[in-house]
């Protein structure tokens, strides 16, 4: 059974990134009934808007000064921030500023973790009633994998590791694949997404394809930016294969 | 001449698809024996850090150890030249050529001379080279630059060298067997090596102790030109020095399995002094590197010591081509100096990216590469060579982002649009929506299923 964490007098925040809160709710509801399941006290500052890595990433990081004052004011108190996003998550670790509140954002950046990682390294997690009778495709997002280290990466000469992959092992009934190029990027890039459309979308159709012929149902991932990406490649081609967060995978009973 | 962005050069490039296929496996297979190699030290990781912790110490004391290695050179035997910009270093070329009356000269390894485009510069003064390296000269024949500093054709299939074979050697038209064709190009470069005065070559480390340089080749045409030719130039950007001779044992373990995955190259030739009656020379380049040097975000750029390991991991490289990125080194490497060379030139590169860092995972000096890629976004934003459509779209953003309320409306207006009036959304002037469905708008965010739950 679920091994319950005396975490009673901690408050765990949840930080939903924009395009989840406003395009896939349901990552964001399975996330909250997750953590709930567990026994986590989970908040949800409901002023809260997006990290600001849209900006940054393409080059306007100093445009995004409001925006980071706004995620400050609705972080500062948590004692965890957990988000169902490796991307969001390593952006606020690396690019969250205010030059005059230094010590709440080194506060936040210190107590912000992905969801993956949340489970395994704080709340030891080791098992979960969660069954997924299906065939599903990992697809590893750089920035969770090679920015926050949520699993060892194929370049580098160091043992092997996942977190998530440990997490998808412990659903009941689910068969893991994973692709030859484990850790190849899909391609989705934030505003590269658009602004290098066609080397975009040709990456995403190559991480598709690896994943059909592998025979899965589901593509599942940590990031679903990257899966919204991959999902409007599958829907265009008409494909049976669905995308699926991994929150949503280990929420299911 | 306007240069076509690298956006839109992919575009063209991705528009043959069974080609691009192949192209991405043909380099994805060098990765993968990159990593053989890798794997098989299992001090890989500790040699990445010693290379890159040289590296370092060779950045902060360049001054020192350049003009040491040029004392140990002179007192060799070695004539010294420093070249300022890629004008001077290619002036500095044609005097040798002239005051020597050299009519036959060949070219080795040599990505500085690339950069610098130097054959360009000769020809227009009369003076053919010829490039002997196999991928340089078929790409020299067809009069396109390098698509990649390692492999040079990689763009390129047996069936294209059969066909550009055909047109310059005479071979037999469609005959695509690789023994036959390399044959040809041996028989001719041969005659080449045979008639030269003077030979060009690179560079890959400068050692300031013993005032000698070392060069790595496969084909080992640096030597066959340096020991053929009466004049031997090397060419060399200041960034290529390394305090000692020790310091080899590091780097060329690192060089060669991060480029192809060999364990060292065939050739790693050492050169310390002219032989009896050769003339022997190097020429020093700056050509904006201490403009580098002194970008304190990137100045470690110039620890490169031109693998190209980060080419081969770069989905974007593998998917576009190296022509895609209109510069003499292509890459990510390529997209953090380019911009230092010519921002507005070069400003659409740093966004050639995913920010995947793939490419610092495999650097073997430790180049913090996808990030410098974010760093020179902020830097080309912030001079104005970001374009205004991008720039206002970000603006608009930045302030529904900083206003919760305004944040929620615009969304819940977005998301009914989008439900309502999907050809506003769903038509060809919206990227995302050419070869990708839009994702299905919820009638509920989350925040809004939150409100009523609570």
């Amino acid at each position: 059974m679920v091994k319950i964490i005396n975490i009673k007098n901690v408050k765990i925040h949840l930080f939903v990134p924009c395009y989840i809160d406003q395009f896939y709710p349901q990552v964001a509801i399975a996330t909250l009934q997750l953590l709930e399941k567990i026994g986590c006290q989970v908040i949800v500052p409901i002023n809260q808007t997006c990290c600001g890595q849209p900006m940054a990433n393409s080059g306007f990081a100093n445009l995004s000064k409001e925006c980071d004052r706004n995620f400050i004011n609705n972080f500062k108190e948590a004692d965890y921030i957990v988000a169902p996003s490796g991307s969001c998550v390593l952006h606020i670790k690396e690019h969250l500023k205010d030059e005059n509140r230094t010590q709440e954002v080194t506060h936040i950046q210190n107590n912000i973790f992905e969801l993956s990682e949340f489970l395994i390294d704080i709340l030891n997690i080791t098992q979960l009633p969660a069954r997924f009778p299906h065939k599903v495709g990992w697809h590893n997002s750089c920035h969770g994998q090679r920015g926050l280290h949520l699993s060892s990466m194929s370049e580098l000469v160091a043992p092997a590791f996942s977190k998530p992959e440990k997490l998808l092992n412990m659903v009941d009934g689910l068969e893991l694949s994973i692709p030859v190029r484990r850790d190849e990027c899909c391609g989705f890039g934030g505003t590269f997404c658009v602004f290098e459309e066609a080397v975009s979308v040709k990456m995403g159709k190559d991480r598709v394809t690896e994943h059909e012929a592998n025979g899965v149902e589901y593509i599942t991932g940590g990031d679903t930016s990257c899966l919204m990406h991959l999902e409007g490649i599958l829907k265009r081609q008409k494909s049976v294969i669905k995308t699926i967060h991994i929150a949503e995978i280990l929420n299911k009973m | 001449m306007k240069t076509v962005s690298h956006a839109a050069a992919a575009e063209i490039f991705i528009k043959d698809e069974p080609r691009t296929d192949w192209h991405d496996e043909t380099l994805w297979f060098v990765r993968q024996k990159r990593d053989k190699a890798a794997h098989g030290l299992p001090e890989w990781e500790l040699l990445r850090s010693w290379a890159s912790q040289i590296k370092d110490n060779v950045l902060s004391n360049l001054d020192t150890y350049l003009i040491d290695f040029e004392k140990k050179a002179q007192a060799n035997g070695i004539i010294v030249h420093w070249a300022a910009d890629a004008e001077e270093h290619n002036k500095i070329m044609l005097n040798i050529i002239q005051k020597n009356k050299i009519q036959k000269i060949v070219k080795s390894k040599s990505m500085l001379t690339e950069e610098c485009h130097l054959n360009e510069y000769l020809l227009k003064n009369g003076v053919e080279v010829v490039d002997t390296d196999l991928g340089e000269r078929i790409v020299q024949f067809r009069n396109e630059p390098p698509s990649h500093i390692v492999l040079p054709a990689i763009h390129l299939k047996r069936e294209d060298v059969s066909e550009t074979f055909h047109k310059h050697l005479q071979t037999e038209k469609g005959n695509n067997d690789p023994q036959y064709l390399t044959e040809a190009a041996r028989q001719h470069l041969r005659d080449k090596f045979i008639q030269s005065q003077l030979a060009i070559t690179g560079v890959n480390f400068a050692i300031a102790e013993t005032g000698g340089f070392v060069v790595c080749t496969n084909e080992g045409n640096a030597d066959m030109g340096a020991h053929s030719a009466a004049i031997h130039i090397a060419c060399m950007g200041f960034e290529k020095i390394i305090p000692k001779a020790a310091h080899l044992s590091v780097f060329l373990r690192l060089l060669a399995r991060s480029a192809t995955g060999q364990p060292v190259t065939t050739y790693s030739s050492h050169f310390h002094k002219p032989r009896p009656q050769q003339q022997l020379h190097i020429v020093i380049v700056d050509n904006g590197r201490t403009k580098q040097l002194a970008r304190a975000d990137f100045r470690n750029s110039l620890k490169c010591i031109r693998c190209a390991a980060c080419f081969n991991t770069c989905p974007v490289y593998r998917k576009s081509g190296g022509h895609s990125y209109h510069t003499a080194v292509a890459g990510p490497i390529g997209a953090i100096l380019n911009p230092n060379m010519d921002m507005k030139a070069n400003a659409d590169l740093p966004f050639a990216s995913t920010l995947c860092g793939s490419c610092s995972n495999v650097c073997p000096v430790k180049i913090d590469i996808h990030q410098q890629l974010w760093k020179w976004r902020q830097v080309l934003a912030a001079e104005g060579y970001v374009a205004t459509n991008k720039k206002i779209g970000m603006k608009v953003m930045a302030f529904v982002f900083s206003k919760p309320k305004l944040y929620q409306l615009a969304g819940k207006m977005g998301r009914w649009v989008m439900r309502t009036f999907p050809a506003l959304i769903q038509n060809k002037f919206n990227p995302w929506y050419k070869q990708r469905e839009m994702p299905t708008p919820p009638k509920q965010s989350f925040m809004e299923w939150y409100e009523k739950r609570r």
